[in-house]
């Protein structure tokens, strides 16, 4: 074959025949990365008797420059520059089939700016498929502020959107409407309002609401505005819905977004499924109208959720950080969907602070920089309650936006006490916190002394107080139990 | 009706004590506090009234308690709330607010709807306290 015609890399790059990736230069471990480059963090998993060198550099030939055989064009650019180098295979400790993590360096120039389209369509395009490779992972991304700057950012970030809802110093709260699929918009409205004036910050559309038969979305979106209004005359408070304007086309998801403006609705939501230039598109247009935008990550687990294979769902959460969302659902640790804790507040610390360090505990292989783009709401939902608020604080901080679905709309005494329950709780620990109590041991009794006083609490910790969800993760660090300092 | 603004307001009103405690952890984080009043509670009403100029570089949360009671004397009837403000970059803005004091009688928001076309409605939130001009809007209030 081409690769033992030796180590002369313009003698075989005029060599016709199968590309021998890491000898063409896709592999280069004494290259030292720019700090403008984008690095990538892969799992590769290569198919029996491929060496991992050869895999890793395939993966880097593959997501950036190569094509599966040596073309003569490639003497007309110049080309070093435009191959990804894989610098680093590291063994995955304890993997059978044998992981490596490689570890791939892309010049800024192979990428157009602002656009997580492009980005994507390289780094995670054909390669996903490639023969040679049992399995791919992308791990991580270090995207640099060079890169970073040509993107908008949130439509609002963390603290606009605080400082446009009046609200601090606590996480908010919401709720998403259930059943999701076949009340009439009538009936719909009802639990927003029910929700919004017993505490709640926020309710939501489920993802598949968009505008079915039973609930055309222009009906759904005059209703729950009444209902949201109705509860900010109540409370005196500033509440919203997220109207959800996904839908087929951009021409029609513009056309809803504009009349939940002209309603005064404070906030839209969009899918993961749109797409991200759609995603970036709805971020400008929520920029430009001073509308919150809130992102739903339907379909992510699809992709996220083996360990061998697909996109870890840290990067999917720095593309949305860049393509301009304001909220992101990221993780509960203690509810019903996938999460360990480790790798939860990784995803939180990426939308939310200005540095992430490495950290294996935290999934993080590169620093990340963000050159103080806003942070993001990450949102957590799926099966929590009142009786967890002292491990939701402690897990998720402050600023994050719990969302208690069943935990409200399911109370014993209505869904307006549901949502008293949850505000009560919330503001119990919040007080006991500050005060310098230890709230996570104390936790259970902070709430029950609440609940003296809140009956709405006290029925929804008799009702799930001893609910818990404990699985196993599938995504979990590879750190091995005593990690050394040169590790 | 009970306005439910600021962070504890779903509580039992807030102690002396309580008030300075949490005074005290938004000190203790670097930020600086500051006592604001109004007789206007819309909640798009950002700007209510300052007593006086945020306390930067203050250690002691006595002296916060020492002004909520100050502005209690002089408007016993009107909001008051203790804002701690959080200067650090990437916030510069407030990290923690919550309302002390309250008047006796809170009569709360009227909700205006002017149908317009296709059956969309404007809503507006008009505080029925403030039909009255500053400083005569709740009961037993001197001006």
């Amino acid at each position: 074959m081409a690769a033992t015609q030796g180590s002369d890399r313009q003698k075989a790059r005029l060599s016709s025949g199968v590309i021998p990736y890491a000898e063409m230069g896709y592999y280069n471990a004494d290259y030292e990365p720019k700090d403008t480059d984008i690095l990538a963090a892969f799992r590769v998993t290569p198919q029996p008797g491929v060496e991992a060198t050869e895999a890793c550099a395939a993966v880097a030939g593959e997501s950036s420059t190569a094509t599966w055989t040596i073309v003569w064009t490639d003497r007309l650019t110049d080309y070093s520059t435009y191959q990804a180098k894989c610098y680093r295979v590291e063994p995955v400790p304890g993997s059978n089939p044998p992981q490596f993590i490689g570890y791939i360096a892309y010049d800024l120039d192979l990428f157009e700016e602002g656009s997580i389209a492009n980005l994507s369509s390289s780094i995670i395009g054909n390669v996903f498929g490639f023969k040679a490779l049992q399995a791919l992972r992308l791990e991580d991304l270090r995207i640099p502020p060079a890169y970073v700057k040509t993107f908008q950012g949130p439509a609002h970030g963390m603290v606009t959107e605080r400082e446009y809802l009046n609200k601090f110093g606590r996480p908010l709260l919401g709720a998403t409407v259930k059943p999701k699929l076949g009340l009439s918009a009538r009936n719909y409205g009802r639990v927003v309002y029910e929700a919004l004036r017993g505490g709640l910050d926020f309710t939501k559309d489920d993802e598949n609401v968009n505008s079915q038969q039973f609930m055309r979305w222009r009906d759904r979106y005059l209703y729950c505005m009444e209902a949201v209004n109705r509860a900010m005359e109540e409370t005196g408070e500033i509440k919203g819905h997220y109207l959800n304007v996904t839908a087929g086309t951009m021409e029609q998801m513009y056309e809803r977004a504009e009349f939940a403006k002209e309603l005064g609705s404070v906030i839209i939501m969009i899918d993961l499924t749109i797409g991200y230039t759609a995603i970036q598109s709805m971020a400008h247009w929520a920029r430009a109208h001073g509308v919150l935008l809130h992102l739903h990550r339907a379909a992510h687990s699809t992709y996220t959720r083996q360990k061998n294979h697909g996109v870890n769902f840290r990067v999917i959460a720095k593309w949305a950080r860049l393509m301009g969302v304001d909220h992101i659902h990221a993780g509960t640790v203690v509810g019903k969907l996938e999460g360990d804790p480790g790798m939860v507040k990784g995803y939180y610390s990426t939308c939310r602070d200005n540095l992430n360090p490495t950290d294996p505990d935290r999934g993080f292989y590169f620093d990340q920089d963000w050159a103080w783009m806003p942070g993001l709401f990450p949102v957590a939902s799926g099966g929590i309650h009142a009786g967890q608020m002292h491990q939701l604080l402690d897990y998720l901080g402050e600023d994050c936006i719990l969302q208690f679905g069943g935990g409200t709309i399911g109370h014993p005494m209505g869904v307006a006490a549901g949502a008293t329950a949850n505000r009560v709780a919330l503001e119990a620990m919040i007080l006991a916190r500050n005060e310098g109590r230890d709230y996570v041991r104390e936790g259970p009794a902070i709430l029950k002394q609440a609940a003296q006083k809140c009956a709405p609490l006290q029925a929804a910790l008799d009702t799930w107080g001893d609910i818990t969800f404990e699985y196993q993760s599938t995504d979990t660090p590879d750190v091995v139990a005593t990690p050394t300092l040169a590790g | 009706m009970h306005i439910t603004q600021g962070t504890f307001s779903y509580l039992d009103e807030l102690t002396d004590e309580q008030i300075a405690a949490q005074a005290q952890y938004g000190i203790d984080q670097g930020w600086a506090p500051q006592v604001e009043f109004t007789d206007d509670p819309h909640p798009r009403n950002v700007y209510w009234e300052m007593w006086g100029l945020p306390m930067f570089d203050l250690q002691d949360a006595a002296a916060v308690l020492h002004e909520v009671n100050r502005c209690r004397e002089a408007y016993p009837n009107r909001y008051i709330r203790v804002t701690l403000y959080d200067t650090s970059r990437g916030r510069q803005t407030t990290g923690l607010q919550f309302i002390v004091n309250r008047p006796q009688h809170e009569p709360g928001f009227r909700l205006n709807r002017q149908e317009t076309h296709d059956r969309v409605v404007r809503y507006t939130l008009q505080s029925y306290a403030a039909e009255a001009p500053h400083g005569s809007r709740y009961d037993g209030e001197g001006a």
